[in-house]
């Protein structure tokens, strides 16, 4: 068991990691629905664009359709990238008019995105094992999770939770990294705190917990935000927030977080979207 | 593509101050995280988000809220203080070589003197004062929404700072010009025309308004006819430099702002949605002018050609009042 001190997320110094920034139109190569809700979007790109890290996401300029006119940017957390193919992945709930466009987009289209942006997720070398906890849309954002895990020789255990088993994501993709996945849902009765509580306690016991990672889910933050302080553990959490600039320019996706008992307000975008599991707040 | 072997000088002069190009952000669209994707010694100038002297928080979430062809935002000039700025957000930009303008505002008259009088230091090339918040003086009622506060709070600024000061106006005002001319008959170097347009929207889902201010400032492409025609208007009114901001997104926008009487534009919104949005209309300017063989972008300034025929009913010229 390492008993890591809690690193710092998202403080100004931090906050820009020196990669370069693109926008620019990419190709798309695939636009396919993988369940009655979500998109899976392949597109290619630069290899700027390409060399995103777990955890940061890309603004997206969805195109018009009809009544769907969005005027802003939409933030997308990266589901794949792979910098030898030059391909960026993306996987979407069609939820409004930003994502109803983007179900538009068919293969040779074009697609205008700005990124690689934020502060992706961040690995301690001396971790053997860690645990990545997602539900709904949050599934999509750890999914690069596991290829950057192996690539450093971690572990992952991916507890997978969903509304129904059709819904579940991701869970091929963690198998294919050599990840242990548990999936959990509402309709089976499995993915509510106290079960998920269950299998986290005994994934400590057997030392395979040397971090956290966690998206999508409020309840599930704070299971896992009692089990670090109990146990010691760091964690980190990838927020959603609503944006408008992507770049810190325009302070309005802040969110409170706690740090030492202080209130501070953060930006998603530019602080985040991956904050110390410790200090968020719900 | 960058400017190269250009013979077309891109330089004008708001006041006593010579910008080497026109396009500059507006407050509250800009700060560091943009280096990324642009080259800040490319500008006209820089200019910060807006800081007061208090601490504050800013507004309640949701914050912005899009439209048709804008933005609506609400996010109540969240700030770190003067002490901050100081500290972490001004040696940012000391690297570089562009002018730094900083926005600042304050609930009274004194608290603008004096917190110009505390920025009135090297590193600081100007002053842009955001006279479009509440003035706890009248009530609430913004300084620039009439011609007697905001000679009062420019008079105090012009007292308290030898640096160039810039007057950032409302358009919700049904006064602009006599504004404006308040603004110049008190020392202002020059105004900005103008702020957000004070607007609101309704989600019909929950029947609550969208943001968490309920009303909140529109910009954007939707209100450039709307910005357009004061900058003409006010551009008449006085003799000091008018900058342009509103709804600009491409060269074309800001070629009409200068001909229409601005003497520089200032790009907001349309940052958010193309990050480069600023050096691509610096590139596109020169082209325009190369092409037109129009050797110095100042000669646009005003070029606007009404015949006499055409001049327009005084009556449509302030259609508020």
């Amino acid at each position: 068991m390492n008993h890591m001190h809690p690193h710092h997320f998202g403080s100004q110094t931090e906050a820009s990691p020196h990669h370069p920034v693109v926008a620019e139109l990419t190709d798309v190569l695939k636009n396919e629905p993988v369940n009655e809700e979500y998109y899976h979007l392949v597109v290619r790109c630069s290899p700027e664009a390409a060399a995103a890290q777990a955890g940061q996401f890309f603004q997206l300029l969805c195109p018009h359709s009809g009544e769907a006119q969005p005027f802003l940017r939409r933030p997308m957390s990266v589901y794949g990238m792979n910098p030898q193919t030059r391909e960026l992945e993306f996987l979407y709930k069609v939820t409004g008019a930003g994502t109803r466009g983007l179900a538009t987009l068919r293969p040779g289209d074009q697609l205008d995105v700005f990124g690689p942006l934020g502060t992706g997720f961040t690995f301690d070398p001396s971790w053997r094992s860690i645990v990545a906890v997602g539900r709904g849309a949050g599934l999509a954002t750890l999914a690069p999770l596991a290829r950057s895990a192996k690539e450093r020789g971690i572990h992952v255990t991916a507890i997978l939770s969903a509304r129904r088993p059709d819904l579940l994501v991701s869970v091929d993709l963690f198998r294919s990294f050599g990840a242990d996945v548990v999936t959990v849902t509402d309709s089976r009765q499995t993915s509510g705190p106290a079960n998920v509580e269950r299998i986290l306690r005994s994934l400590i016991a057997e030392n395979r917990c040397d971090a956290f990672f966690t998206c999508g889910s409020s309840r599930l933050m704070r299971v896992q935000q009692r089990l670090a302080h109990e146990f010691d553990l760091p964690g980190q959490v990838a927020m959603e927030q609503q944006m408008a600039c992507g770049i810190g320019l325009c302070y309005c996706c802040v969110r409170d977080f706690n740090v030492d008992g202080e209130i501070v307000s953060r930006r998603v975008c530019w602080d985040g979207p991956v904050f110390d599991l410790k200090e968020a707040l719900p | 593509m960058n400017a190269v072997e250009s013979k077309v000088d891109l330089s004008v002069k708001i006041g006593g101050l010579t910008l080497r190009n026109p396009i500059m952000p507006a407050s509250g669209t800009f700060a560091e995280g943009l280096e990324k994707v642009l080259d800040f010694d490319r500008l006209g100038a820089c200019v910060t988000k807006t800081i007061t002297r208090e601490l504050r928080t800013g507004n309640p979430l949701p914050r912005v809220v899009e439209r048709p062809g804008s933005l609506i935002n609400a996010i109540g000039i969240p700030s770190k203080g003067v002490a901050y700025f100081l500290e972490k957000t001004m040696p940012h930009y000391a690297g570089y070589s562009t002018p730094l303008v900083v926005s600042i505002s304050a609930p009274t008259a004194e608290g603008f003197a004096s917190l110009a009088a505390e920025l009135t230091i090297p590193g600081i090339t100007a002053i842009e004062a955001n006279i479009s918040c509440p003035n706890i003086e009248e009530d609430g009622k913004a300084f620039a929404m009439r011609a007697e506060s905001t000679e009062k709070v420019t008079r105090e600024l012009r007292k308290a700072t030898n640096l160039p000061l810039w007057v950032k106006l409302t358009p919700n005002t049904g006064e602009m010009p006599d504004v404006a001319r308040a603004a110049e008959a008190s020392g202002a170097d020059a105004v900005v025309v103008a702020n957000t347009i004070l607007s609101m929207a309704i989600d019909l889902k929950t029947f609550r308004p969208c943001l968490g201010n309920v009303m909140g400032g529109l910009s954007g492409p939707a209100v450039k006819p709307i910005i357009l025609r004061q900058v003409f208007q006010c551009a008449k009114a006085v003799d000091i430099p008018v900058i342009g901001c509103g709804g600009i997104s491409n060269c074309d926008d800001a070629v009409e702002y200068l001909i229409a009487g601005a003497s520089a534009v200032q790009v907001g919104t349309a940052t958010f949605l193309q990050p480069k949005t600023m050096t691509t209309i610096i590139d596109d300017l020169e082209r325009f002018c190369a092409h037109r063989d129009i050797g110095r972008v100042s000669d646009l300034i005003g070029g606007v050609v009404i015949e006499e025929a055409d001049e327009p009913d005084l009556a449509w010229l302030d259609p508020i009042s």
